[in-house]
């Protein structure tokens, strides 16, 4: 069973999309021990004793996580069907460059496809985010959201992270 | 409980929808679980066109968890035919259209066999144990051989491949003068072919479909633009009692006019489950989409324009080829035809013709994709305008600055015969070249040239207007179009003073839960945060005509101010009574209603809970303030603008680079100016995509080899540069708030902009033309003088979909 | 879509897993990344009986200095590759090479010697690998072999790995202050490399005098360019002179054709992008 599947049938975690059979879309992207990965080109019993987080995770505390934020701010958003994806891979390229200009953006997201939004405002949502992420901006745990730690350190289990897989 | 201090209308407000999208809790019809609930796997044809000789089935039905397989022959008799709303012509050629093959398949991926298992992955085993033995039949593939006598037929009982032919004549229409003449006399004619290439809508979310037999009514879940038309549609094709159908459109992942269909996968789906007794579920694969949804354009234009040696066009003659594919869908045969009335553009063109042959061949159906014909036609005249302006020498903007209707000529009457309402083409094209430097750029370009740079520049200019807002009924009416084109909406004043606005547009991604409460709260003087907008639910909102054509703000959000002002009204005469004084005394502003110089007044939130409560209200008045309205507007809505590229070419490699982007557009009066800019860079993306990356591409078998994301090749954030957007405003003369839509408009000017800027760019190397999508190969092979028409088909190397099975076993590891 | 049925075994060892092959015949498949096979098994053109995933094989992981060489495991991921300090300084070419396949999401989970092993003449480390003449470890019931990446790609998807045996690692001698670029075509930034060049010079003032040249997606194996090469060695670092010799590029390779490119217009882009990996390794304007 494919790891998508396991989260969205299993577990009811159905945030997490399918858009294609060839890991292109980059829609079912989550983050496996804190890295972006294409759940569907994950087997589900591949993630068992690992942690697993997805668009259902990122909020604490009913606050939004920083890039959820500006997803919404910077309307970087239309149907809304690739979002997550497009979400987990933005917290995944700011974790690993947290001042990224606008071409380590593009190029940061190239794995995942949107057909509403022409990317603009997506990027300007990535930009956006790093301003509000970076030290001073907030608190500190925001910085570091679900996202891994430098060293790469798992993210802090959160209420979807889930350990087994079949 | 008083009115927003700053008018909605205008505002970059955040959206109401997001909060679920962010969040991951959003209600995809795959999301659906039912109790008991089956699934279901489709069989698709792997040939193009072939007669089915065997269906085997009891394998499968022998598999782990199958429920039921059911071929062609078992669900003939209840199938019927899928709809297409729009005969062309009186003597169109139609063939019938099942949901499933019964004894022939047409199309590669078309359905020939479905299992039902208990889990999806049981389906998906269960589907190889299915064997289907098929007798080849002659694949025909090419237009021009399939209108050529003689020619093998997708359909013999038709006797031809020709489904319609469309003409337009301004000569016969009255409306300009004989394009023969035009041509006969002209100082310069220049002729050129066009190819559309195929496309393939490829929104996000694959389509899905959920179908409950098990209440008083079938409810169906579906990923679709059009709930409302999709229940019309099944009841008539399938016989059920209208009013035993009940139509959910959930959160769609987008469209495009890709789902703007009754499916196949619907139609099949429901069969399955009211013969069951359980619910079903189909969630198609990408490969299932890519190979099944509908594709759209796939045109071959011939154009010629003829002109003054100073440059005032005389005549426009259009002859096309549009390939419907094997089948007609809903609106397949109209696509082609909705361009008629765009070739002229926005120039004076006092002769113009226009026909068009609709052609059948083994493909997968055509349909509408964002644009819908009007791309098509404004590639082909803005293409023609640039070769035109070499031609005679001349700025191609000073060349179009010469023929377009000046802003003091309108309304103008087409040679068409459109009316177009308002318009300002020197305004958007100004502001256009301001944003752009075109002088700087043009500067830049020459030097390039005398350099012989490796990297050339070129620019590339599109004025484009576009008809939208489909509406009007009665012009819709005369072109054969199954259906009107008003919308619905209605009000419901909630108690505690809340309002519930209903509409029957069906949104998928652009807004309009937001959009409306914009409008309403403006209206009706409440609150933002208290409008809620309901739709997609035949249950909920039982009547509407949905979202395609840019229509839902022109008519769609129309309806629902017509809709606030008839509560306005009603509430009025409650509120004379309560104040106790005269209707005509009564001033509305800012969700209120006072009497004209006093301080005496009654919100309309006040008049909502009187209304309820009913213990007061005047003589033979309904304790209701709910109100509907249709609205169906006189004349299309005609959005236009001006957009430039300039576009970097490596001649050595033939590799085309953005090197920026404008785009002036003219949407008239705005709501939100966020989802405005929004819809343009979404546009922008799809049409640039089609010039430079995507087309659906067939083998000489007919099976589509682009079948996997890995094939059919969209542009990532990686491909695609920053846009510069703008906008002038000239206000719609066809509805109140002004508005004309902006679905379509970035789709469909920037094809053209970006071919021309790529033209451009080696046009001093001779090039005068590059078919689409303009890949490295083909750009090189144009610069370096070799004929090329080749299509981009997958190779061994690169790519999943292009993996055979034998490859794929030699890998290790 | 969804992939057939199969069992799956993960074993610890490397000679786990080999014996795990052995007994489950010569259907079964080696998982690794899974980034080229899952999307296979879910189109399910092709159904294992039975997957071996090495992901649980820790020996297989990671970079290390063995010999004056880089012993780069077979399971490590594009991203450490990517990332990893060893190989930044001492296989430049490599960490580029691979910072360009595929896009993050992939990276972090497809393994250096899966993609080897997959073979497909579209993947860019195979221009890499031979480029900078790595040598592969590949181990069998009969104990390890090494083969010359040059003869471990036989043609499209095929290698020098036996059914059974496994790529467990990749030695590279050390190009320590070696200029190096990769250069690619392809059609958008997700799309496969229409023709890929990996290049590595060492500079000795103004001329090169050592090179290296690697190209993807011109055959049906990755190509060494040692016609290239000879012709730069000892040359000036000239625009002229790269140019010169790059015009061996894809001398005696029959390539490939597709709809992306014909063999002329390939055999073009093998000169000019080997003419600009080369100018860019070498710092050539």
């Amino acid at each position: 069973m494919l790891l998508v599947h396991y989260l969205r049938e299993r577990l009811g975690k159905t945030g997490t999309v399918v858009g294609c059979d060839t890991s292109n879309c980059g829609a079912c992207t989550v983050h496996l021990d804190g890295h972006s990965v294409k759940a569907c080109s994950v087997l589900a019993v591949q993630a068992d004793g690992h942690e697993v987080t997805t668009i259902e995770g990122l909020a604490r505390d009913g606050q939004l996580h920083p890039v959820q934020r500006a997803f919404q701010e910077n309307h970087a958003l239309q149907c809304g069907f690739c979002t997550p994806g497009m979400i987990m891979q933005a917290i995944d390229l700011l974790a690993d460059n947290p001042e990224p200009d606008e071409h380590a953006v593009r190029d940061g997201l190239e794995g995942n496809l949107c057909r509403c939004t022409g990317y603009q405002n997506i990027v300007q949502a990535v930009l956006d985010a790093a301003r509000q992420m970076s030290p001073g901006a907030g608190p500190d745990r925001e910085r570091r959201g679900s996202a891994r730690a430098p060293d790469g350190a798992p993210a802090t289990p959160t209420a979807s992270t889930v350990g087994g897989g079949e | 409980m008083t009115a927003t201090a700053e008018p909605e209308v205008g505002r970059a407000r955040l959206r109401k929808e997001d909060a679920r999208l962010i969040t991951g809790r959003t209600r995809w019809t795959d999301n659906i679980s039912l109790p008991g609930m089956l699934h279901l796997a489709i069989v698709r044809s792997p040939v193009a066109h072939a007669r089915i000789v065997r269906v085997d089935t009891v394998a499968a039905r022998d598999k782990p968890g199958v429920v039921a397989v059911f071929t062609g022959a078992d669900l003939a008799a209840e199938q019927g035919s899928l709809p297409c709303a729009w005969p062309v012509t009186e003597d169109m050629k139609a063939p019938p259209h099942p949901a499933i093959a019964v004894d022939t398949v047409n199309f590669a991926g078309e359905a020939v066999a479905v299992v039902v298992a208990r889990s999806a992955y049981a389906a998906a085993d269960a589907l190889e144990a299915i064997e289907v033995d098929y007798e080849d039949l002659p694949v025909v593939l090419d237009m021009e051989a399939a209108l050529a006598e003689g020619a093998d037929l997708v359909h013999p009982d038709l006797g031809t491949n020709r489904s319609a032919l469309w003409v337009f004549d301004s000569a016969d229409a009255g409306t300009g003068g004989n394009v023969e003449d035009a041509i006969g006399s002209a100082e310069v004619v220049v002729k050129r072919r066009f190819r559309q290439q195929r496309l393939i809508p490829a929104f996000m979310e694959p389509r899905s479909v959920v179908v409950d037999p098990t209440g008083e009514q079938l409810v169906i879940w579906s990923a679709t633009q059009i709930p409302h038309v999709l229940r019309v549609m099944l009841a008539l094709t399938l016989s059920i009692p209208e009013h035993k159908l009940r139509v959910i459109a959930p959160d769609v992942g987008g469209g495009f006019g890709g789902k703007l269909q009754v499916t196949p996968e619907e139609v099949v789906t429901l069969l399955c489950a009211r013969r069951l007794g359980k619910p079903v579920k189909y969630t198609e694969s990408r490969t299932d989409s890519l190979q099944s949804a509908h594709h759209g354009r796939d045109q071959i234009q011939d154009i010629t324009i003829a002109a003054t040696r100073d440059g005032r066009v005389t005549g426009l003659r259009v002859d096309l080829l549009a390939d419907m594919g094997a089948y007609l869908g809903l609106v397949t045969p109209g696509v082609p035809i909705l361009g008629a009335f765009m070739y002229n553009a926005i120039y004076k063109i006092p002769a113009y013709r226009f026909a068009c042959t609709n052609v059948f061949t083994n493909k997968m159906y055509t349909d509408a994709y964002r644009g819908a014909g009007r791309p098509e036609a404004t590639f082909a005249i803005e293409r023609i305008m640039d070769e035109l302006a070499v031609e005679l020498g001349m700025d191609p903007l000073e060349l179009r600055r010469k023929n377009w209707i000046t802003h003091e000529e309108f309304p103008f009457t087409t040679v068409a015969g459109l009316v177009y309402d308002s318009g300002n083409y020197e305004a958007a094209t100004d502001r256009a070249v301001e944003l752009f430097d075109y002088a700087g750029l043009r500067r830049e370009q020459q030097q390039r040239r005398q350099r012989g740079d490796v990297v050339q520049l070129g620019i590339g200019i599109s004025t484009y207007t576009e008809m939208c807002g489909l509406a009007p009924s009665r012009v819709l009416g005369a072109l054969s179009y199954g259906a009107g084109g008003w919308e619905y909406a209605s009000i419901r004043m909630l108690p505690t003073g809340k309002v519930e606005v209903i509409t029957g547009s069906s949104p998928h991604g652009q807004g309009h839960e937001t959009a409306w409460s914009q409008i309403i709260a403006d209206r009706l003087g409440v609150p933002f945060d208290d409008v809620e907008v309901l739709h997609g639910d035949t249950q909920i909102s039982h009547k509407g005509m949905d979202t395609y054509g840019s229509r839902s703000l022109t008519v769609g959000a129309i309806a629902a101010l017509q809709a606030a002002d008839k509560v306005i009204e009603k509430a009025r005469r409650i509120a004379a009574h309560m104040l106790e004084c005269d209707e005509g005394d009564l001033d509305f502003s800012a969700g209120s209603f006072t009497v004209r110089g006093t301080q005496s007044s009654k919100s309309i939130q006040e008049i909502a809970l009187a209304t309820f409560a009913a213990h007061d209200l005047p003589d033979g008045v309904e304790a209701s303030l709910d109100s509907d309205a249709t609205f169906d507007p006189e004349n299309f809505s005609f959005p236009h603008g001006t957009h430039l590229c300039a576009a970097e070419v490596d001649t050595e490699t033939g590799h085309v680079r953005l090197r920026s982007y404008v785009a002036v557009d003219d949407v008239g009066k705005v709501i939100n100016p966020m989802i405005v800019d929004g819809q343009v860079h979404g546009g922008l993306a799809q049409g640039i995509a089609q010039a430079l990356y995507e087309e659906a591409v067939h083998d000489e078998n007919g099976t589509l080899l682009t079948s996997t994301m890995a094939d059919y090749l969209l542009p990532s954030a990686a491909d695609l540069p920053k846009f510069i957007t703008d906008r002038t405003e000239t206000p719609a003369t066809s509805n109140p708030l002004g508005v004309k839509g902006v679905g379509e408009a970035g789709t469909i000017a920037s094809t053209p902009a970006v071919v021309n800027a790529v033209l451009d760019a080696v046009r001093h190397l001779g090039v005068t033309d590059i078919e689409m999508p303009c890949t490295p190969r083909r750009v090189w092979t144009a610069v370096h003088g070799v004929a090329d028409h080749a299509p981009d088909a997958p190779g061994p190397g690169g790519g999943l979909g292009s993996l055979d099975s034998t490859q794929a076993q030699g890998g290790n590891q | 879509m969804i992939p057939a049925k199969f069992d799956y075994l993960a074993p610890f060892t490397v000679d786990e897993a080999i014996r795990a092959l052995a007994d489950g015949g010569d259907d079964a498949k080696v998982l690794a990344g899974g980034q080229s096979l899952l999307p296979v098994l879910r189109l399910r053109m092709a159904t294992p009986p039975l997957l071996v995933d090495l992901g649980r094989i820790g020996e297989l992981r990671g970079v290390r200095e063995e010999a004056g060489a880089l012993v780069i495991g077979a399971m490590t991921t594009h991203y450490d590759v990517q990332h990893d300090p060893l190989i930044r300084e001492h296989a430049h070419l490599l960490a580029l090479t691979t910072a360009t396949v595929a896009d993050p999401q992939i990276r972090h989970r497809g393994t250096f010697g899966g993609s080897l092993a997959h073979a497909d003449p579209a993947g860019d480390l195979g221009a890499a690998v031979v480029a900078l003449d790595a040598q592969m470890v590949i181990a069998g019931m009969d104990g390890e072999r090494t083969v010359p990446a040059s003869e471990f790609f036989v043609d499209l998807f095929t290698t020098a790995l036996w059914p059974g045996e496994l790529l467990v690692s990749v030695r590279i001698p050390k190009l320590t202050g070696w200029g190096a670029h990769y250069e690619k075509l392809h059609r958008t930034a997700q799309a496969w490399s229409i023709l890929g060049v990996a290049a590595a010079v060492r500079m000795d003032g103004g001329s090169i005098a050592e090179a290296r040249v690697g190209l993807a997606n011109l055959g049906a194996t990755p190509v060494r360019a040692r016609g290239v090469e000879q012709a730069l060695v000892g040359g000036p670092a000239t625009a002229d002179a790269i140019k010169a010799a790059a015009a061996h590029a894809a001398d005696g390779v029959e390539p490939l054709v597709d709809g992306n490119a014909d063999a002329g217009y390939r055999r073009h882009l093998a000169k000019v992008l080997t003419g600009r990996a080369v100018a860019s390794a070498a710092g050539v304007g």
